[in-house]
């Protein structure tokens, strides 16, 4: 079993990739339509529902299934184990991607964009009591650092093709970049760490209008540990992907032990989820068989049967049990934010909310324009490793 | 009553009395909203022998606004013409004719150039060097530049004079405009109407008169005292307006009841004047609307003689209703076809997902029995 | 070192508890209430003198250059705003239950310790003189989070626009005559003045008449107090004016934030001990390859 990394090669334009670019055009017209007609006319947000389908999808969820590469680099990295270095460059890369789009998916939201270099640079301004600052100078900076995360992946490439000022400067850096390695692996676990559990901590201030089944002080701890299961799910996911269609080797006893750490994380969430409710004398919500009592018990449900399937004996061997458990751990951590963002907060009577076909369409071309490049990267550059799978026979 | 009156001053014409010739200027005065003090001063003038000389023009005209200024009462016209001003050129009034009191018109011009108030009724025609109307051998477009030009004050009265009305109604033959149009550069005061409310005219005439300024004036020339609001937001029929009372057809339960005219076409809300404030022939509830027709705007441009009468003129700038909103308000609901497109991608992904998973369990169960 | 599932537990649960401890909000002594300036103005709206002429609308909607919410009623069209929102900043709705009738006025609280400006990234919206909740556009990125922390709902966004903004009552701040609401009432419903001194006042007349009157001041504590305050005869609740305790909208998230980011410590002694770990464990690599 190989461990280097290699571009897989193969052509760019596949039926498959045509079908992704038509989805990233499509989304690319409502995009346009968004920035020229306004916010309004191509969304359903509305003064009841401020946030949609992209803060709740694009950033909240999004930013969480991107969080693969803290995961990994947890493992990898602070608990020093090397046979998950494998995962690693293809998670930071998803993670890249995936923090890129988030980007993107904000700046289409905002509605005074051109505002926002404002954030990073008028420090004489800040709130310090806001943690949406506190969000939005943590992505800043995490999606800055994955990209030099994964720099490497290039420079490497660079070096090899020996093209001129490319290459002469990716060996200038790629030794610099070593021995600094380690305080930009420790930001690119402490930077998510802060925004993740933040992203929780966004809904404390919302008490009057979120429903007391979501909302707790410990908003910020149930989100940093769901997120890291839902980033082991994505790279459980990713990478029999990859190597199905890459015919690459599949690390299926690494995942499995992955998806074990992410099969007791989730026993952790829900312990202190259902405790803290209890604590709070809130059970009764749960039971109330009322749309948001059936709702978490939808979504406790839903962590419980990706954390059995996980722990289980056939997880460790099983491929598509990993699988599985792997889509349940991401449907339920997205679940989660969902809720907590959009089902259970309550503006008053009179407003409701679903997203527009021109939300759906706009995330859906970011999605796709993720895998399109990931795609394209994975193809040309030496992210993946593990030769080729010898009884890949399609 | 002090002030700068001669004593034992007497009028030779009328014979009137001081105190009589004051309360004539009194009531004028307070007639055209000017302030008690110009009763005064009005009287002033005129014992110095300065009653100020107007020469009233008249062009494509029906003479309407004449008749309607023959109608006032406060003051009587007659105490009017001969005590307050000097009229020294109307064509209808003037008791001298043909070369006589065109005459008296070049006179007027030559001597009291830079003084006298120049009325003007009636449209001015431009087409064809303005040959559709001639007085005297001289094109109306002549006399109007010669005769307004060289006056003190141009007052426009009516519509036809402030701005072309209905000799300029679709398609204006004879190229009928306003005097604004021809005395460009110099200040017109337009006082629209058909006819125009002449209390309208004696207020501003009053003032120039008097104390030598005229009133506020918008961008069109025209006094705001009178035309600064519309009809519609003096109507004594608003509170039917806003409460959705409204006649629909001539003759029915509304109309009987007296209704809003705002569906039979009323143009008050983009109409400017002061008709429902102060009514016609200075009998209260004499005006169109008052007596069951809509307003059709005759005041304004683009809407008198050019929007038909029964159509509904949009509402320039609308008010509250007379309902109000709850304490819950209901903002609309969920797109149908989003809900659907989304039930479709979900679906789509959680089909996917199963897919992915079946296979693999598939494969997974090949492998094992091909080992 | 194994990942166990004893370890990982080990490191989770010491995790957790350092979050949960950190997490639980200290009482508010952490915190301290705010209560108004000295200086501080507001409103008073006594619902029981409202006759629902909208003067206080339309001079609203005139003194900010507003334009007429256009709808089509009755077959004609009316200025006639359901609700607040991007063109309306004050709004007079209609409770009826009935035979009990009451007017009530709606518009931004100007809250004592408003949520919408401990949200606010740059500052955008910010306590300014008078302690009146004011809006910078310049600094607004169009974020929303006001609209979404505001317990009132109170902040309204051009949604229609390609360049929005945010848009609520700023009391006519930069209006010499202030607010044109309390100018043009007709019957003093709406009293502008200092805070202090309209709370008396609102006080006086509970105690003066407290058969006309529910017994309350909206706006005395509630969400620790606002600046624009209420008097009705009707039950607050029934005119939109939703029951909250008197805790200060941002103390529980500003509590916990504060205490786990307390100058920045916890971070920097987190970001030390990963890199050094992560520094070792590669140092230990290269030294020697260790077994998967």
């Amino acid at each position: 079993m190989s461990s280097v990394a290699r571009p897989v090669g193969g052509k760019f334009l596949t039926p498959v990739t045509w079908f992704f670019i038509v989805l990233a055009l499509i989304g690319g017209a409502f995009t346009l339509a968004r920035f020229v007609f306004g916010l309004g006319a191509t969304t359903a947000m509305s003064d009841g529902y401020p946030w949609g389908l992209w803060i709740a999808f694009d950033v909240v969820t999004g930013t969480a299934l991107a969080c693969g590469g803290y995961s990994v680099a947890i493992l990898a990295y602070v608990f020093n184990k090397g046979k998950y270095h494998p995962l690693v460059r293809p998670a930071v890369l998803t993670s890249a991607l995936g923090y890129s789009v988030a980007a993107v998916a904000i700046i289409i939201d905002v509605g005074r964009y051109w505002n926002i270099w404002k954030i990073p640079v008028r420090v004489d301004k800040w709130n310090l009591n806001s943690g949406l600052l506190e969000v939005a100078l943590c992505v800043m900076s995490y999606v800055f650092v994955l990209w030099i995360e994964i720099s490497p992946v290039f420079m490497e490439r660079f070096k090899e093709s020996g093209h001129g000022v490319l290459a002469r400067l990716s060996t200038a850096i790629l030794p610099v970049l070593e021995k600094v390695l380690p305080f930009i692996l420790a930001l690119g676990i402490l930077l998510p760490t802060m925004h993740q559990s933040s992203l929780g901590s966004l809904y404390l201030i919302a008490w009057p209008k979120l429903h007391l089944l979501w909302h707790t002080p410990l908003l910020p701890l149930l989100y940093i540990i769901s997120v890291v299961g839902m980033g082991y799910a994505v790279v459980v996911f990713e990478a029999t992907f990859s190597s199905r269609v890459y015919r690459r080797e599949r690390e299926t006893a690494i995942l499995g032990s992955i998806g074990n750490v992410t099969a007791w994380l989730t026993l952790v969430y829900l312990a202190i989820r259902i405790v803290d409710i209890a604590l709070r004398g809130r059970l009764g919500l749960v039971f109330r068989f009322d749309g948001y009592g059936l709702l978490f018990l939808l979504e406790f449900a839903s962590f419980l049967a990706a954390a059995v399937v996980l722990i289980g004996r056939k997880a460790r061997v099983s491929p598509a049990t990993q699988v599985g458990g792997a889509l349940l751990m991401m449907w339920a951590g997205s679940l989660y934010r969902f809720d907590t963002y959009l089902v259970a907060y309550r503006p008053g009577p009179g407003w409701s909310y679903f997203p527009s076909v021109g939300e759906q369409a706009i995330t859906i071309g970011l999605v796709a324009l993720e895998v399109l490049v990931y795609v394209y990267f994975v193809k040309r550059f030496p992210i993946l490793s593990g030769a080729p799978s010898a009884s890949a026979s399609r | 009553m002090h002030g700068g009156v001669p004593r034992g001053f007497q009028l030779d014409t009328s014979g009137v009395s001081r105190r009589g010739f004051l309360k004539v200027c009194t009531a004028a005065a307070a007639a055209v909203g000017l302030p008690a003090s110009a009763a005064e001063k009005m009287a002033e003038k005129v014992a110095s022998g300065k009653k100020p000389s107007v020469v009233w023009l008249h062009f494509q005209e029906c003479t309407g606004c004449t008749e309607s200024l023959l109608r006032t009462g406060h003051p009587d016209v007659g105490e009017l013409i001969l005590d307050l001003i000097s009229l020294d050129y109307h064509e209808t009034l003037a008791a001298a004719a043909g070369h006589q009191i065109e005459d008296v018109l070049k006179e007027t011009v030559e001597k009291q150039k830079g003084k006298y108030i120049c009325i003007v009724e009636g449209a001015i025609p431009t087409k064809e060097k303005g040959i559709y109307c001639k007085i005297g051998d001289r094109t109306a477009v002549d006399i109007l530049t010669d005769v307004g030009g060289k006056a003190g004050a141009v007052i426009a009265i009516g519509s036809c004079a402030s701005w072309g009305g209905i000799p300029s109604a679709d398609p204006n033959p004879t190229g009928a405009v306003g005097a604004p149009e021809i005395l460009k550069g110099k200040a017109v005061v337009t006082l629209p109407g058909c006819p125009a409310n002449p209390y309208n005219l004696l207020g501003t005439a009053l003032q120039y008169a008097t104390f030598g300024t005229l009133p506020k004036l918008d961008e069109k020339g025209r006094p705001m005292f009178a035309y600064a609001r519309t009809i519609h937001e003096d109507c004594a029929r608003r509170p039917h307006f806003d409460a959705g009372r409204f006649a629909q057809k001539y003759g029915d339960e509304g109309h009987r009841q007296g209704h809003c005219l705002y569906k039979l076409g009323c143009k008050g809300p983009g109409t400017h004047a002061n008709c429902s404030l102060l009514h016609f022939g200075e009998v209260v509830g004499a005006w169109p609307v008052g007596i069951g027709h809509p307003c059709f705007g005759c005041t304004e441009k683009g809407i008198g003689f050019t929007m038909p009468l029964h159509s509904t003129i949009d509402i320039p700038a609308p008010t509250s209703p007379g309902t109000y909103p709850p304490v819950v308000a209901e903002h609309g609901g969920v797109s149908a076809l989003a809900t659907g497109v989304g039930g479709v991608v979900l679906g789509a992904l959680a089909g996917a997902g199963v897919m992915a998973t079946r296979k693999l369990g598939a494969e997974g169960e090949t492998e094992k029995k091909g080992e | 070192m194994t990942v166990t599932r004893r370890s990982a537990l080990k490191v989770i649960a010491g995790a957790g508890a350092a979050c949960a401890a950190t997490a639980l909000p200290a009482p508010a002594e952490g915190r301290e209430r705010r209560k108004p300036g000295p200086d501080d103005v507001g409103l008073l709206y006594d619902a029981t003198l409202c006759v629902g002429c909208r003067a206080c609308v339309r001079k609203c909607k005139e003194a900010n250059g507003l334009p007429p919410d256009r709808r089509e009623l009755q077959g004609a069209v009316y200025d006639a705003p359901d609700d607040l929102n991007a063109q309306t900043k004050n709004i007079i709705r209609l409770h009826v239950e009935g035979n009990t009738t009451s007017y009530v006025k709606g518009g931004c609280m100007h809250c004592t310790d408003p949520a919408c400006v401990s949200v606010c990234m740059v500052g955008a919206l910010h306590k300014s003189k008078g302690g009146i909740v004011a809006y910078d556009k310049d600094l607004c990125v169009g974020c929303r989070y006001c609209q979404l922390a505001c317990p009132f709902n109170v902040p309204k966004f051009e949604w229609a626009k390609a360049f929005p903004l945010i848009v609520k009552c700023e009391l006519c701040r930069d209006r010499k005559e202030g607010p044109a609401c309390a100018e043009v009432c007709p019957r003093g419903a709406i009293e502008y003045g200092k805070v202090t001194a309209l709370r008396e006042e609102a006080r006086r007349r509970l105690a003066a008449e407290p058969k006309k009157y529910n017994g309350k001041v909206y706006g005395e504590s509630e969400v620790g107090g606002t600046h624009v305050m209420y008097l009705a005869a009707v039950p607050f609740e029934k005119l939109g004016l939703p029951q909250l305790p008197s805790e200060p909208v941002p103390e529980l998230s500003e509590t916990i934030s504060h205490g786990i980011y307390k100058g920045f410590i916890a971070p920097v002694v987190l970001w030390s001990a990963l890199a050094v770990t992560i520094w070792r464990n590669r140092k230990k690599g290269a030294e020697g390859e260790e077994k998967p």
